[in-house]
């Protein structure tokens, strides 16, 4: 055992000294392994945290949210049907909510109006999000305009700003009274955005769904667990289109560290017919091969990580945010909570390491089979 | 399909593995035909030269398949979000009829893997290499399992289709049917403690007798065999129930995750251990007779035996401790 531990540590030995005396030729593989492991480990690091900040905000979604279609579109829903809903046997609670999109012409973004349930704001006042207010420099007492349907416009005061620490939820929001609310979109009294309803018992919310879907045919259920799975995929497309975008680079990276490891020098060619001659086995310049590209992928494997950690979580992903946070103009500004799973190491791992260690697999063969007799004469 | 990172990298794994198994098993075919080291001949010599890089390459797919393994059964894992009724892996397996068939076929090829990679070590210690067209012969059975587990690999992420709400109706996909069964089905906690002690026993037993008589060698084998399907259904039977505390959750998975310290994955890769070890063995009795691998086989072979007989210690150790020390009985 001892004897194998001694031999392997020499080719160990032997494997550093040999990479360092050949700095300039392993750096620029180094550079593009680094970064090819630290735009793949940025994609998956920020897809991960994204989907955990959705769960953490779905969390507190209600059961089951109903929405009324008409023509295959959503529509505002009549208040009648939530006595029907109350009838149901296992709701709790069904109440209705009223939320909607108004555009604001003059930074270009959508605002999200919502009426609060907990909180009833008097009528003139609004509270607006940290987005909002930071781009359109209105804070608490100043005045802001809202269009509404008919077309003339609305001033009202703003009594808060929403503390930015909601931001990623909160960042498009506006929150105002029912009244005023109701004003803007002219929604008749009797309507209503969509409904959410609380059951008593967790078992039985499809059972619930079922009832609504055959009282109300014109309506749709819509249960958190859907949105949670809805979200889950949406950000695991997003993640796996971005993976595939970088496995162009990735092929690119492999052809080079297959070049690389094949295009061996004169000089190198002679050292491994030296050791040859003087008794290594064809097996021993595999292992030093192996371990080469073994202390090469250690190396860039964690410095790429260690970028792609910082570029997302100190940085907010600053390159790769646009593509993976969605379209809207108003991006909330928040710093990802820091999350990295070994699970996603691991999925790294495979789309690199495994691809670049195979790539070096034939060539260190080809080196390592070498006739010491003709390269030490030619 | 899901468009998932870690998909996308078991795809590409399996592309890798497969294509390096099938380029080592066409050049079997050509080893079988003309291997002759008699022969000082050119060919012969780039022959000798090529088996490097098979054995190279097998060594490199065992570890990746081992890999694969678990990043396979991570990923079930991290899907079961997605489609309605699955709990853990166990559901995302059962979302349609590829899953377990793409779980069993990643086991059988590590082991098969593993085999293979034991038969080479003896055979490259000889001088004249008395197996190698064996060997080629067994890389030839690999190959075609390494397909089949890309092929239904790959069907089973194909047909995976997250149920996500669309236009037309939310509700809709949660009420058809009941969603994918997340069950496995176990025989009786009684029956399978009986079994899973009695294999067990037997096991050391009979790798008692042949570490010190070398006698027994091919029973032995056969009942690490034994002993590997038997923990594995132990595992679901009862085992794991004392890991979740839970009378009703017969998941081989959970234990993997986080929740349970990773236990599983030291528990798996004993088990793996174990049974290539065990196997190998039985797969080395044949070749006792080969004269230039009398010196050195009877001593491998009790080698193996004995890090098979480590290995199941460690892992009905586990067991059993987990089992003493929670306060979880099964009444």
């Amino acid at each position: 055992m001892a004897r194998w531990i001694e031999k392997y540590r020499s080719i160990l030995d032997f494997t550093l000294s040999s990479l360092v005396r050949r700095k300039g030729k392993n750096l620029s593989l180094l550079v593009v392994y680094v970064l090819v492991v630290f735009m793949l480990g940025s994609a998956m690091f920020l897809t991960e945290a994204m989907k955990r900040e959705a769960s953490l905000v779905l969390k507190g979604a209600p059961e089951m949210v109903i929405q009324r279609l008409l023509q295959g579109r959503y529509d505002p829903i009549p208040m009648s049907y939530l006595e029907k809903i109350r009838g149901i046997r296992g709701v709790i609670s069904a109440e209705p909510r009223l939320w909607g999109y108004i555009y604001d012409s003059a930074i270009g973004a959508n605002y999200t109006l919502m009426v609060p349930r907990n909180v009833a704001l008097p009528s003139g006042e609004i509270m607006i999000g940290n987005g909002i207010s930071r781009r359109r420099m209105i804070y608490s007492k100043d005045m802001m305009s809202f269009n509404l349907s008919n077309g003339s416009s609305r001033v009202f005061t703003v009594r808060d700003v929403i503390s930015p620490e909601s931001e990623l939820v909160s960042a498009d929001l506006v929150l105002l009274s029912e009244g005023d609310f109701r004003e803007i979109f002219e929604l008749p009294s009797t309507h209503a955005t969509d409904l959410v309803v609380k059951i008593r018992n967790p078992k039985e919310l499809v059972t619930v769904a079922k009832k609504v879907m055959e009282l109300l045919p014109d309506t749709r259920p819509i249960i958190r667990d859907e949105m949670v799975r809805t979200y889950d995929s949406v950000f695991d497309w997003r993640g796996g289109i971005v993976t595939v975008l970088l496995m162009m680079a990735l092929l690119a990276f492999v052809i080079l560290a297959w070049e690389k490891a094949s295009g061996l020098s004169a000089d190198e060619k002679r050292e491994i017919g030296i050791l040859k001659a003087i008794g290594w086995e064809t097996s021993d310049v595999i292992a030093v091969k192996a371990y080469e590209g073994l202390l090469i992928s250690f190396f860039s494997f964690t410095v790429g990580i260690l970028l792609a950690y910082g570029h997302v979580f100190f940085f907010s992903a600053a390159l790769f945010a646009p593509a993976m946070k969605g379209w809207s103009v108003l991006y909330p500004d928040f710093r990802i909570t820091p999350f990295v799973d070994p699970y996603q190491v691991a999925v790294l791992f495979f789309l690199t390491v495994v691809p670049y260690t195979v790539a070096t697999i034939v060539p260190s063969w080809r080196a390592a089979i070498v006739d010491p007799d003709s390269v030490m004469r030619s | 399909m899901i468009l998932h990172p870690a998909i996308v990298a078991l795809l590409l794994v399996s592309l890798l593995t497969t294509g390096m198994t099938l380029y080592g098993a066409y050049f079997g075919i050509g080893i079988m035909r003309r291997w002759n080291l008699k022969s000082g001949s050119e060919g012969q010599l780039a022959l000798e030269r090529r088996t490097y890089l098979i054995s190279t390459l097998l060594a490199y797919v065992l570890i990746f398949q081992v890999g694969s393994l678990f990043l396979f059964v991570q990923t079930a894992e991290s899907l079961h979000n997605q489609f309605v009724g699955a709990m853990c892996a166990a559901g995302s397996l059962n979302v349609d009829p590829y899953g377990y068939p793409a779980f069993l076929l990643k086991i059988l090829n590590v082991i098969l893997a593993g085999l293979w990679l034991i038969i080479n070590h003896v055979d490259n210690g000889a001088h004249d290499y008395p197996l190698i067209k064996k060997k080629y012969a067994l890389l030839l059975v690999l190959a075609p399992l390494f397909l089949a587990e890309s092929v239904v690999q790959t069907l089973y992420f194909l047909e995976l289709k997250a149920d996500v709400i669309t236009s037309c109706c939310g509700s809709l996909f949660s009420s058809e049917g009941n969603g994918v069964s997340s069950d496995i089905a176990a025989i009786p906690a009684k029956a399978a403690m009986a079994g899973f002690y009695l294999s067990f026993g037997l096991t050391f037993v009979l790798g008692g007798i042949y570490w010190f008589k070398g006698k027994l060698g091919g029973l032995f084998s056969f009942a690490s065999g034994l002993f590997f399907l038997v923990s594995c259904i132990s595992l679901i039977s009862f085992i794991s129930l004392y890991f979740y505390e839970l009378p009703t959750h017969h998941c081989p998975f959970c234990i993997l995750q986080r929740e349970y310290h990773y236990i599983g994955y030291l528990l798996y890769a004993a088990l793996l251990t174990g049974v290539v070890s065990g196997l190998g063995v039985g797969v080395l009795m044949p070749f006792a007779g080969v004269g230039s691998l009398a010196g050195s086989l009877p001593l491998f072979q009790k080698r193996l035996a004995m890090v098979c007989l480590v290995a199941y210690l460690l892992f009905t150790g586990i067991a059993i401790c987990r089992m003493i020390g929670t306060d979880f009985t099964l009444g």
